[in-house]
């Protein structure tokens, strides 16, 4: 099957496409909604995967450290098995580690200041050294947070918090807190407030010992072999595993999208639109083709090669995929700017809006499958009889 | 005007000038206990410059003929030639550049694309030859003006008259220039002026002495035009006539041919425009 796509500023394939679809204008709604509808669909579905994907491991991605050090069989940032603090030491006499900090993780209950409670994950590292802090700081200081008794909190969940900003007050596990920094945008999938405070502050807040943590971060020398250090830990330490920053990247990753069954969720949801739009994209564009079946037949009548027919066909396919990525891409903007500010916002990269622009015309050309295979089967001579 | 009728014999016509040739075509239709054996064995050769009508009863084997001879069936025996090359064993594609380079069809129902201009309908033709730009717009320009279409390039086939709607197929057949021109009962939806002036188009054309023209019809008022009919009936050609002069070809072919187009086109304007103010009006 030769599918040559002409220059359609030449040829009358494209005019043809073009006068072919705009001549049923209710088919020609009908089949942009069908596209619409399913990009739309594909677009939140995707979107929701990248903003999930990326608020699972925001805060491996904003800690500074090449290596995590972390319990064996943990499984995302959210798993708060503790290890013996001791290893930090043992961590900080192998060649090439220049800093090693605690990091300590944990569900509390915040009392809010005009009664009742609600649960709060508390982040707690050395605030002195590079580890793992609170970033997009809107107001306050994080220095702030070496003074017992702080923390740092975001915006949106104000509410949640019971709390009007900077300076509020409120308990954690009993202790008076105060809110030195306010924090814009760090959100968390789970839906319960980040809370930032010092090391010490956080293994009070939630009850962890003093002997524990739960990662160490482990910062490395300059030009430092990755791969070398990481084996010597691994010797020099038992029951942890010893991940770059990249690898548990993935797997927290991975374990929310995967294990748990949301990613796939999500895909499904994206294939099931592909799958929606392809089928009324194909219904539209075969009972389009069945209708100018006769002009086709002349076509082939008149001497036409099978890969002229099928550029008309494929141009029709395009011109829907591009009238329905426009729209859909439109709508998609909206949507994305509507969901920014929500607990799990949708992502739109340029990345996906290429990758959806290619979806949508792979599922259009697809689509015309149908309709050539249709066009294949044509009798030139039809065209004596009707 | 005198008509000469002579014996029936097949494979009249002269080899060497012939541009179309069918000796022995057999074609069977249909499989089993339903098949058909609708050529029985023809020959038949068009030479240029000649209007071959080919007439016959209903189910005679007249359209499975014309879409042999037209390259759209291969034939179940015998031979093709077309401008020299054989259509025995030409798949498809093989076959529509046949079409594509020989062969230009009339159809008795038009078969214009209703969503393009006359003008588009007749580039189409060179279009799918692969032949685009300003040049080819001009030749579709001028093949309208042929057929006296000249003042209706932008109209569309809903707002022309049916013998319009002809004169346009006519065009598209005639463009690219195809040594064949295969026209498949072109009056058989017109009224008898607009029949005549499409024979009288189509007359003009066989004379010129590089192509000939193959006219499936039953109308008996267009035998006048030919220079030969063939009569078929049962899948077997059963007698040729051969006709001294065609009445629609003038001698008039030098500096009186522009004087005719224009009188042509006049006498279409006055009842096309009231046609086509009609259409406008419908919508």
């Amino acid at each position: 099957m030769t599918l040559m796509v002409q220059p359609f500023a030449r040829s009358l394939a494209f005019k043809l496409a073009r006068r072919n679809l705009f001549h049923d204008r209710l088919r020609l709604v009908a089949t942009v909604i069908g596209i619409v509808f399913s990009i739309v669909l594909v677009t939140v579905q995707l979107g929701l995967y990248l903003g999930f994907g990326r608020m699972v491991t925001t805060m491996i991605d904003h800690a500074s450290g090449e290596l995590w050090i972390m319990p064996a069989g943990t499984k995302s940032f959210e798993d708060p098995s503790p290890l013996d603090e001791r290893k930090r030491f043992t961590a900080l006499s192998v060649t090439g580690v220049t800093d090693v900090t605690s990091v300590v993780i944990g569900f509390a209950e915040w009392r809010l200041p005009g009664g009742g409670t609600t649960p709060v994950f508390v982040i707690g590292s050395d605030v002195r050294g590079p580890g793992l802090h609170p970033w997009n700081v809107v107001a306050g200081n994080t220095d702030a947070l070496s003074v017992p008794n702080t923390v740092a909190a975001d915006q949106t969940y104000f509410d949640r918090l019971g709390i009007k900003g900077l300076g509020a007050t409120a308990e954690i596990r009993g202790q008076k807190v105060e809110v030195v920094a306010v924090t814009k945008g760090i959100r968390s999938f789970t839906t319960t407030p980040y809370v930032f405070t010092s090391l010490d502050r956080a293994r009070s807040y939630t009850g962890t010992s003093a002997a524990k943590a739960n990662f160490l971060l482990v910062q490395l020398a300059p030009k430092a072999d990755v791969e070398g250090v990481r084996t010597k830990l691994r010797a020099s330490l038992t029951d942890v595993e010893v991940l770059t920053q990249a690898e548990f990247h993935d797997r927290s990753r991975e374990f929310w999208l995967f294990d748990t069954g949301a990613g796939a969720a999500l895909f499904a949801g994206a294939l099931l639109g592909m799958i929606v739009g392809t089928v009324i994209v194909a219904q539209t564009l075969y009972s389009s083709t069945k209708d100018h079946i006769n002009e086709f037949a002349t076509l082939r009548a008149i001497g036409s090669s099978g890969g002229y027919i099928h550029t008309v066909i494929i141009w029709q396919a395009l011109i829907n995929a591009v009238i329905g990525f426009s729209i859909a891409a439109g709508i998609g903007v909206v949507i994305v700017r509507m969901t920014a500010e929500s607990a799990l916002p949708i992502l739109m990269t340029p990345g996906l809006t290429i990758g959806l622009f290619a979806l949508t015309v792979f599922m259009c050309v697809i689509s015309a499958i149908s309709a050539i295979i249709k066009v294949m089967r044509i009798d030139p001579a039809m065209v004596f009889t009707r | 005007m005198t008509a000469d009728v002579i014996p029936v014999h097949q494979g009249l016509g002269e080899p060497a000038a012939a541009v179309l040739e069918a000796t022995d075509v057999v074609k069977v239709l249909g499989t089993g206990a339903g098949q058909v054996r609708a050529l029985k064995g023809v020959s038949l050769s068009l030479a240029p410059g000649e209007l071959t009508l080919l007439m016959g009863p209903s189910g005679s084997g007249k359209t499975t003929l014309l879409s042999v001879l037209g390259c759209m069936m291969t034939p179940s025996d015998g031979t093709v030639r077309v401008c020299g090359q054989s259509t025995k064993d030409a798949g498809p594609e093989q076959l529509a550049k046949l079409r594509r380079d020989h062969i230009g069809f009339i159809f008795q129902s038009y078969h214009l694309f209703p969503t393009l201009t006359a003008l588009d309908n007749v580039r189409l033709a060179l279009d799918v030859r692969g032949q685009h730009g300003w040049a080819v717009k001009a030749r579709a320009k001028k093949a309208l003006i042929t057929v006296g279409l000249g003042h209706k390039t932008k109209s569309f086939p809903s707002e022309l008259s049916g013998g319009e709607q002809q004169r346009v197929a006519i065009a598209r057949a005639i463009v690219g220039n195809a040594p064949i021109i295969l026209a498949d009962e072109p009056t058989a939806a017109l009224d008898s002026k607009n029949g005549h002036a499409i024979m009288e188009v189509l007359a003009k054309i066989a004379a010129d002495p590089t192509r000939a023209v193959l006219v499936v019809t039953h109308d008996p008022r267009i035998v006048p035009f030919a220079k030969r009919i063939v009569r078929i009936e049962d899948g077997s050609i059963v007698g040729e006539e051969h006709r001294s002069e065609g009445r629609g070809i003038s001698d008039d072919r030098g500096t009186g041919e522009e004087h005719d187009m224009k009188k042509r086109e006049q006498d279409f304007e006055d009842e096309d425009s009231i046609k086509t103010k009609r259409v406008r009006m419908q919508r």
